[in-house]
């Protein structure tokens, strides 16, 4: 056994694809939500924010699981600009996931909105009223979100890449179930 | 595994495969975002529908533009508890803060030309919000929100058939305008009643819901004024009066009523009022205490979105509130970020 792992561990791939489905979820309710005036604004409204919140949290374990455990080593024969383009584009992620819960709590806060998310749990205010503050959290939380999107298409289009095209094993290292090789089974 | 840059024969076919997927993501995208729906009712349509033709006024609210703030109190004398349990209607005196407000979307507007007035209150009990806005006539002037925009857009062009076909289209809009033909005007903020006229569900200790609405009635002698009396005195006489009324004879009051449906009263419709003889329950007292700025005042940053609501009142099939959260946080949204269209003195500051 080497000593860096060939796959992620079991718990980071769930987390993985559990936060993978939350997050496209997020980004598509988020633009969905402030596009409409119908009944369901107020339920978007409430599983975007209590959804946020739990990405928040679950990224921070997530995060604690990656310094545990590590990630596997990327191909040798992957070009060495391809590999700085993969390292770069997992930290912005991690920072998207960080950043994006944050400045909408930070601009609900500076709106002085109460945060009162599903189950009627309460988020104490941390940040006083300001329309200042308010407008800079809303912009960012606003653009941050496309770029979010685009940086999550581009994620899926390399994973595509590995999986499909080249083939380098790399899928597998995250993948929930395992496809080793051509002759397992169908499932 | 392939050989290192060896691509497999399917290669074309899976870039073809790759490209379809990030063009479907990107197509659901901007569908949900209603990229490709311009005839959604987006909060953004709401606000250009209430937009005047001089254009928006920049760094205040996008309707109920002019106004005045107060602080006060909210008194429960307890009757509350039986119809819901929120810690606000359990006796006890619990700290308030509204605005008085004209239905215009100009914050300039000579108030003797307009013909609705609004009340936005927010009374917090044991660190949970109500947050509500009300409004003077008794019943809203349409069934939906959709109505609402077809009115806005209806009265806005010059052709007179445009209320006509909207009239035809809407014939609940009749008894509004009866209303506003012949229910008398008063030169005080103090001397208006305000109906919330959305129906919400309270929630009692033990789980049992009731259909409400809820009003604020005057405790001040209601004395009438011709329209034309009014504006000899002036276009900002109601921000003047309430001002000298408080300082003169101390706080005003209103009483809160709430109306408790019976089984089959309209819920989701607020233009139609529920028939007389319905339950009514007075759960408390709105003292105004101080009249504040309006400009630096605690109000400024406040959104009377209807919908923050305690636990033990929550929506019913009234699609008002929802669409009035929307468009009220666009309004906010906009207004904050122009800020610097309405500055504050240099004393409010903050």
């Amino acid at each position: 056994m080497s000593n860096e792992p060939h796959r992620f561990a079991p718990i980071q791939r769930l987390l993985h694809w559990l936060m993978a489905a939350c997050i496209v979820a997020m980004l598509f309710i988020g633009v969905g939500m402030v596009s409409t005036v119908a009944p369901k604004y107020l339920p978007l409204i409430l599983i975007h924010k209590t959804l946020g919140v739990t990405l928040l949290v679950l990224v921070v374990i997530r995060l604690a699981l990656r310094l545990h455990y590590g990630a596997p080593p990327l191909p040798d024969d992957l070009p060495p600009a391809i590999k700085l383009g993969a390292r770069l584009s997992h930290l912005a992620l991690y920072g998207f996931m960080i950043i994006m819960p944050l400045l909408g709590l930070g601009m609900l806060w500076a709106a002085a909105y109460p945060i009162v998310l599903y189950g009627g749990i309460q988020i104490p205010a941390l940040l006083a009223p300001s329309d200042r503050v308010h407008t800079l959290l809303w912009d960012a939380h606003f653009y941050l979100g496309f770029a979010f999107f685009a940086l999550v298409l581009l994620h899926l289009a390399a994973a595509l890449f590995h999986a499909l095209i080249r083939r380098d094993g790399v899928f597998a290292t995250i993948a929930l179930l395992s496809l080793r090789n051509k002759t397992t089974p169908a499932e | 595994m392939n050989q290192p840059g060896n691509l497999p024969r399917s290669g074309l076919g899976s870039l073809v495969l790759i490209a379809a997927v990030l063009a479907g993501g990107a197509a659901a995208f901007a569908y949900t975002a209603g990229w490709l729906s311009p005839d959604r009712l987006t909060p953004e349509r709401m606000i250009a529908a209430l937009t005047p033709p001089s254009g928006a006024p920049l760094g205040h609210r996008r309707n109920h533009a002019k106004g005045i703030c107060f602080t006060g109190v909210f008194e429960a004398n307890g009757n509350g508890v039986e119809l819901s349990r929120a810690r606000v209607f359990e006796r006890g005196t619990y700290p308030a803060l509204g605005r008085f407000n004209l239905g215009t979307a100009d914050p300039n507007a000579v108030d003797a030309t307009v013909r609705v007035r609004g009340l936005g209150l927010q009374i917090v009990a044991d660190g949970e919000e109500w947050r509500m806005a009300l409004i003077n006539p008794p019943f809203f002037a349409v069934s939906t929100p959709q109505s609402f925009h077809e009115l806005l857009i209806a009265s806005g062009k010059k052709d007179p058939d445009a209320m006509k076909t909207f009239i035809q289209a809407n014939p609940e809009f009749a008894a509004f305008a009866a209303w506003a033909k012949s229910a008398p005007w008063t030169a005080s903020y103090a001397e208006e009643p305000y109906h919330g006229l959305n129906s919400f569900i309270f929630t009692d200790a033990k789980g049992g819901g009731h259909a409400v609405r809820w009003s604020l009635l005057p405790s001040a002698e209601v004395v009438p004024i011709s329209q034309a009396e009014l504006e000899k005195r002036g276009s900002n006489f109601l921000e003047q009066e309430i001002v000298e009324r408080v300082r003169a004879s101390g706080p005003q009051r209103w009483t809160m009523v709430t109306t408790v449906a019976d089984p089959g009263d309209p819920t989701a419709d607020p233009s139609k009022a529920w028939p007389e003889g319905r339950r009514t329950v007075q759960v408390g007292t709105l003292v105004v205490q101080r009249i504040e700025q309006e400009r630096d005042g605690p109000c400024r940053d406040i959104n009377f979105d209807p919908t923050v609501l305690p636990r033990g009142i929550r929506l019913s099939d009234d699609p008002f509130p929802a669409a009035r959260s929307s468009v009220y946080r666009k309004s906010y949204d906009l207004r904050a970020a122009e800020a610097s269209d309405y500055p504050r003195t240099e004393a409010g500051k903050p």
